[in-house]
């Protein structure tokens, strides 16, 4: 077992080997560009990028020709959402997401707000669910936009995707779908799944970094306004010479994640619950977010009256999260977990922990072990647990704030 | 997010935590902060007949920066008497722990602490306040 362990897979995953070994020849002696039609090298490197394109859409049970490659989930999104906010203004202004939503969505909301559009931000149930009577009350007849994803990245939750597609397909209001930590979770069928456009990324799922894709719906047709131009590549919705090495990977990436997901699914659904009882046992360490509508990699826990930073710091041997990555160089507390209702305390003192295809029965081991050690070395040297412990109930203190 | 290895030593062997009984005469009790802003410190004083600190414990909740702060605030108060404590600067204690801005905060509060501290412990015996007065203390 090496030191550190790594348990982020949320974050990020290691490529894996196979997808490596597919990549490295279009580096090498397969480097032509896609769109060189003249010559041999373009045609080769052409057909490897509809290969990975039909990959992709296998996994997803979409059209191939429904794929737009792009840089990334982040950029995926931000073609969807500010796409179709142009595209379809003229027939309204308003948008709908939710709180606990990516950065990725929330900001480019937030810049669409700067523009001019209307976007209400949604909450959601403490157990981290929309509640879909909620979401009805909030489209008005201008709503044009509605952005849900399908499985949060902090605290791991699945939305109920069908549902909110069918209410918007009754209304004619796009919906997009950030699928970016759905991959290889939880299977994903755009031929049931009312959804128009949806975002996928390929480092989440054991691809390289760098590279995703955007589905478009062409039954019925949804049109956006493209945001990068210069050539016209993709059907003009997203220009740029496309990197058939990262295309490659993603490819088989997904192409690996269909064919094994059923039996991964099992093992690592095992590993986390192992993980999830060796750290239930301790006092006052809560989970956040619904335990049955979540994918098997995710667990995130507060630690009461001990501070995350200072847990990770304590548990450097293993590489985790306190909330996401995106909004760890801040000081505020994960908004997803506010967003739960959780105190400010329990929000500051989550882990995330998320394991992955690599996770060995040893690393839930050592670390479980690990943990529970800090964990009462930090409570050891808390006021807050100490007064916890004194009887005295936090909420009525009042705190002379800095 | 890089630590300093003082900020390390500190939080691998943090000096003097613990308690003094907070009712003890001798005793000044510090608390500053809130779990809110994910900092609460706890900073006491154990202060002889001739008015020198002589013996320190505190209890922090945060960031390993906000630990080695306070740590190291117990550490440099030992020996000195109130009027001395009470120099204590942020600065010297970010200086010594090579704390990033983003963490000076945590510097700034362990400063409060043992301001709070003294002050709770002249509260205590009747004493006529410093000029500059902090009023940083958290009502229990």
């Amino acid at each position: 077992m090496q030191l550190p362990i790594y348990l982020d897979y949320s974050a990020t995953t290691p490529v894996d080997p196979r997808v490596v070994d597919k990549m490295i020849p279009f580096l090498r002696e397969q480097f032509g560009n896609p769109a060189s039609r003249s010559h041999a090298f373009g045609w080769q490197a052409e057909k490897a990028v509809e290969d990975a394109r039909e990959h992709v859409a296998a996994l997803i049970n979409a059209d191939p020709r429904e794929l737009i490659w792009t840089s990334g989930a982040t950029e995926a999104i931000n073609l969807a959402l500010k796409g179709a906010a142009h595209f379809y203004k003229e027939r309204g202004r308003h948008l709908v997401t939710v709180k606990t939503e990516h950065k990725a969505t929330l900001d480019t909301m937030r810049e669409l707000e700067r523009e001019g559009f209307e976007v209400s931000y949604l909450d959601v149930a403490s157990n981290g669910l929309l509640d879909l009577g909620q979401l009805e009350a909030a489209l008005r007849p201008d709503t044009i936009v509605v952005s849900v994803m399908y499985v949060n990245n902090e605290i791991g939750v699945i939305q109920d995707i069908a549902a909110i597609g069918d209410l918007c397909r009754g209304r004619g209001i796009i919906f997009h779908v950030d699928a970016a930590q759905a991959t290889g979770k939880l299977a994903i069928d755009l031929a049931r799944l009312k959804v128009d456009l949806m975002s996928f990324s390929a480092h989440k799922t054991y691809g390289p970094k760098g590279v995703g894709a955007l589905f478009v719906r062409r039954k019925p047709r949804v049109r956006l306004e493209a945001q990068m131009h210069g050539g016209g590549h993709e059907r003009g919705l997203r220009s740029g010479t496309l990197p058939t090495h990262q295309i490659v990977g993603m490819g088989e990436a997904f192409r690996l994640a269909k064919t094994e997901m059923a039996t991964e699914l099992e093992r690592i659904r095992m590993l986390r619950d192992r993980l999830r009882r060796g750290v239930a046992q301790m006092e006052e360490a809560y989970v956040n977010g619904d335990m049955q509508q979540r994918v098997a990699h995710n667990l995130n826990v507060s630690f009461n009256f001990v501070e995350g930073e200072s847990l990770i710091m304590a548990i450097k041997d293993v590489a985790v999260s306190s909330g996401s990555a995106c909004t760890s160089a801040s000081l505020e507390p994960s908004y997803v977990l506010r967003a739960l209702g959780r105190s400010d305390e329990l929000a500051h003192s989550s882990i995330r922990f998320t394991v992955g295809r690599f996770t060995t029965e040893e690393e839930i081991d050592y670390t479980v072990d690990l943990v529970k050690r800090k964990v009462a070395k930090l409570r050891d040297m808390s006021p807050l647990w100490e007064m916890h412990k004194d009887g005295i109930d936090l909420a009525s203190v009042q705190w002379a704030a800095h | 997010m890089a630590y300093s290895e003082k900020v390390i030593d500190h939080y691998e062997n943090p000096r003097n935590v613990g308690s003094f009984d907070k009712g003890g005469s001798d005793i000044g009790t510090g608390m500053v902060g809130a779990p809110a802003c994910g900092d609460v410190m706890k900073l006491q004083i154990k202060v002889n007949a001739q008015g020198v600190i002589e013996d320190a414990r505190f209890k922090t909740y945060g960031c390993g920066s906000a630990i080695a702060s306070s740590s190291l605030v117990t550490e440099w108060v030992k020996g000195k008497n109130l009027d001395q404590a009470m120099q204590l600067k942020n600065t010297q204690i970010a200086e010594e722990l090579a704390l990033p801005p983003v963490k000076i905060h945590c510097s700034i509060l362990a400063e409060d602490a043992i301001k709070a501290a003294i002050t709770d412990y002249r509260n205590k015996h009747g004493e006529q306040q410093p000029a500059e007065h902090v009023d940083q203390r958290a009502a229990a």
